[in-house]
């Protein structure tokens, strides 16, 4: 009798392991589908853009991690600099001596440099410190966009004088603190109509990586690290002048800070702060009507990983700020998972994670941006990925888990690290793609829409940028060509949005847009800076389907709010806030 | 990992919470506690739920069905933990748990000789998972932060309860292994020596050598033995993680945790070898 059933228990065996096989196999098949509506060509060189990003060379004493540590800075950012209804782009590279790119679109589907003219090239110099990132926002409301950009060595504030040329004015505006930064973000977090300023700090502030005094400056946990550059809020005083508010508004975070944004997640009026933090878990900070930030129990703060960037979009159409966090997912090694959180906080006071299949697994995953990039009335997601793409035959992976479960004092030490020499890292991974197909989920359909490189993706933004009512997708490589996949999809209903502040912010950072779609209704919000490093156009833009447009809602950061009806599709419409 | 430890040497009755089975069992717990409370190490209760519950009740039900009674549950429930820890697939799935938990008992059932499991259960479903699953599975990577307290308050008690079932020789042989292999590769690969003493440091590691590879049911019956084993364990995880430094693809698959695959394929040779060679002095 003991035999049979013996049998039994060995076939239920052989079936678990033949359950493992198939459950795997499915996995490995998640990025072949197909798209009929997302097309995308890369067209950067016809475009006129030729911009490759170069990384900072370091102080020999980390020359072993320098491929490691140096491995961030290529962004771009999305704005009108000169007014004329096109957007321009501007990118940064990150070696002493190379210039960071200002194109401005010469609407014809062309681009060209003005970097050098403008007077914000050549910003990487000795002393100074290299470019991380770059933020646009009018913080003198004068109607032209200001840059900011962050760095590690001083950031860089540059008034938009209107004429083409941009004047240095961080000296007088109290920016000039040295820090070691890869985000930042404009928003007005006590709505007084002027735009205030977070920059995060990575690495810490008394780093220099160009004059080492120590080799501990790594991470001291690979979970849960606080020793990282503290993150600093500064309000805008409406003079050119920023004052330091962090400790009192209580947003200090020195979690490794790799992204930061700004929207108003508990539909409270206030815009509230999202950090993507690496080596930690992220962090919501909720804005109580101005006075003071708190941290958010979220159901953030036990879910640790590597946060790289952090978007914003209403996945489901809910009329909600959801929040897409890249991470890192390499096989065999390590799979944390990107987070796809649905935003209950009104309903349970947190965040559901509900990432799977290729949401959750987008390789070593870096920037991330929510737009519509069919017109169906649904955020489709691109993610851009891949961390060091070197000597494809030999791989980083191994040696560096060596040290990745050890005791924190061990790594922290930059010294006790393997070299990584001319191996790779996670490297050669393909971008992704991720149309929406609403509850049934996201599809990477990327090799199908033309998304096809290899490069090392930092940055990405989403602009139209050829006013045809259809969503680009810019991306920004780590030591790599800057790429523009110009949308060639067949194009549906849509409608754009151009606001101009008056009691709020000109840019309008933080307004939010709602409309109505059939039963449904999708929600965007005006970023002043999103993803990794990365800034997508001010204006928005809505996919309708086959929807009609129905009422469009504006809340303006200053808390008015505006609504529209009988607004025509395919246009773009320029609202200005009611006075 | 397996509660079950050799009998105590003396008829005298041991009391429950120094009856070695009952002081892992306390200790596993020790760690998923601290573990969780300290750094949610586990990513989730339900991870815990499925392999628990799955663990105990694949226990209750082959052992009532095979074998006619209802096994002791502490051996399930250390494995269950075990598993629930060192598993870490991609978000959101729980099959690999699920799966994971009855493999590791069913292995106890199906992959004996002469009525004894070869494989300890978790390396046997972690073996498994790692190597058949490696698009959705891998494994602990987690450390204890910077905080050096619970990584001594762990050894600490793991070494107390070790030497109180008898195993202590096994954990200080693979340690001292452990690092004299580990100044080896340093001399052969270069860099820095503590980069090769680092993996020791973390739970991952507590885990395997406090749990695993002193795991009274799957290790050889002699004193003598055990050492040579464990010691072979080592010099095994050394060659994989050579071959991780030069870069020998072929062996790819076995760089994520070298030691636990190490165990699984080391451990069921000697115990067959062992099995076998008392087999014939009957």
């Amino acid at each position: 009798m003991f035999s049979w059933r013996r049998f039994i228990v060995a076939a239920a065996f052989v079936a678990a392991i033949v359950a493992v096989i198939v459950l795997n196999a499915r996995a490995g098949g998640s990025g072949a589908s197909t798209s009929e509506t997302i097309h995308l060509s890369e067209v950067a060189h016809a475009s006129g853009i030729d911009f490759v990003h170069q990384s900072p060379t370091l102080d020999p004493k980390v020359a072993h991690i320098a491929a490691h540590i140096a491995a961030l800075g290529a962004c771009v950012s999305v704005a009108d600099v000169n007014n004329d209804g096109w957007p321009d782009l501007y990118f940064t590279t990150s070696r002493f001596g190379a210039s960071n790119a200002l194109y401005i679109n010469q609407k014809d589907g062309t681009f060209r440099d003005a970097a050098a003219e403008a007077g914000i090239g050549s910003l990487n110099r000795a002393g100074e410190g290299v470019s991380m990132g770059a933020v646009w926002g009018d913080y003198d409301n004068d109607g032209l966009e200001d840059l900011l950009v962050y760095k590690w060595g001083y950031p860089q504030l540059f008034h938009n004088l209107g004429n083409g040329h941009f004047e240095d004015v961080t000296a007088q505006s109290g920016l000039r603190s040295w820090m070691n930064s890869n985000g930042a973000v404009w928003f007005d977090f006590d709505r007084d109509g002027l735009l205030d300023l977070y920059i995060t700090g990575y690495f810490r502030s008394d780093i220099d990586f160009w004059h080492l005094r120590t080799t501990r400056i790594m991470q001291h946990s690979w979970e849960f690290a606080t020793n990282g550059g503290k993150n600093l809020l500064f309000k805008n005083l409406g003079n050119g002048r920023f004052k330091d508010v962090t400790d009192s508004m209580g947003v200090g975070s020195t979690r490794w800070t790799l992204a930061a944004t700004a929207a108003d997640f508990n539909d409270d009026g206030w815009p509230d702060l999202y950090l993507a933090n690496d080596y930690g878990p992220e962090e919501l900070f909720l804005n109580r009507e101005g006075k003071r930030f708190e941290l958010a129990r979220a159901g953030l703060e036990d879910d640790s990983k590597s946060g790289m960037a952090v978007a914003v979009g209403d996945v489901f159409n809910r009329g909600r700020h959801d929040v897409f966090v890249t991470n890192i997912s390499e096989r065999g090694f390590l799979f944390q998972g990107n987070n796809l959180r649905i935003n209950f906080l009104k309903e349970l006071g947190r965040f559901n994670e509900i990432a799977t299949g290729p949401v959750a697994d987008a390789g070593w995953a870096w920037g991330a941006q929510f737009g519509d990039l069919n017109n169906d009335g649904r955020l489709d997601l691109v993610v851009v990925n891949g961390f060091i793409s070197a000597d494809s035959g030999r791989e980083y992976w191994y040696a560096m888990s060596k040290i990745a479960g050890a005791q924190g004092d061990i790594f922290e030490d930059a010294k006790n690290w393997p070299a990584i020499g001319t191996a790779s890292l996670s490297g050669y991974e393909r971008s992704r793609v991720l149309e929406n197909h609403g509850q049934a989920g996201f599809a990477d359909v990327a090799e199908a829409a033309g998304v096809t490189d290899l490069l090392d993706g930092r940055g990405v933004a989403m602009a139209d940028l050829f006013n045809r009512g259809t969503l680009d997708v810019v991306v920004a490589n780590q030591k790599g060509r800057a790429l523009l996949y110009r949308n060639a999809g067949p194009g549906g209903h849509w409608v754009e949005f151009k606001l101009v502040g008056t009691r709020s912010n000109r840019s309008a950072i933080g307004a939010e847009v709602t409309v109505q779609l059939g039963n449904a209704r999708q929600r965007q919000v005006v970023d002043g800076g999103m993803g990794f490093c990365s800034q997508n156009d001010r204006r928005l833009h809505f996919g309708l389907g086959d929807q009609r447009l129905g009422a469009v809602t504006i809340r303006w950061p200053s808390g008015a709010e505006q609504v529209l009806r009988g607004l025509a599709p395919d246009q773009l419409h320029v609202i200005t806030e009611p006075k | 990992m397996n509660a079950t430890a050799p009998p105590p040497p003396t008829a005298a009755r041991v009391p429950v919470w120094a009856d070695p089975k009952y002081l892992i069992v306390f200790l596993i717990t020790l760690v998923l506690v601290a573990g969780e409370a300290r750094y949610s190490i586990l990513g989730g209760y339900d991870r815990l739920a499925t392999t628990l519950g799955i663990c105990i009740a694949t226990e209750v039900l082959l052992s009532w069905w095979l074998r006619g009674r209802v096994a002791n549950i502490a051996s399930a429930y250390i494995t269950g933990i075990s598993l629930a820890l060192l598993i870490k697939p991609q978000a959101n799935i729980l099959w690999p748990f699920a799966l994971g938990a009855f493999l590791a008992i069913g292995s106890k059932y199906v992959l004996t000789y002469r009525g004894r499991h070869l494989w300890n259960p978790s390396n046997f479903a972690i073996a498994l998972l790692v190597l058949v699953a490696a698009d959705q599975v891998a494994i602990l990577s987690h450390q204890w932060g910077n905080d050096l307290r619970i990584n001594l308050v762990i050894w600490a008690f793991g070494l107390a309860v070790a030497s109180r079932a008898r195993v202590l020789h096994v954990t200080l042989t693979y340690v001292g292994c452990f690092i004299g292999l580990a100044a080896l590769r340093n001399a052969i690969v270069g860099g820095p020596l503590l980069a090769e003493l680092a993996p020791i440091t973390g739970p991952m590691y507590q885990l395997f050598v406090l749990f695993m590879v002193t795991d009274p049911r799957t290790t050889v019956s002699t004193r003598r033995g055990r050492i040579i084993v464990v010691a072979i364990v080592a010099l095994v995880e050394t060659v994989i993680r050579l071959a991780g430094d030069f870069q020998l693809a072929l062996l790819r698959p076995l760089y994520p945790s070298p030691p636990l695959l190490a165990l699984a394929l080391v451990g069921p040779v000697a115990m067959w070898w062992d099995l076998f060679r008392q087999g014939r002095k009957r």
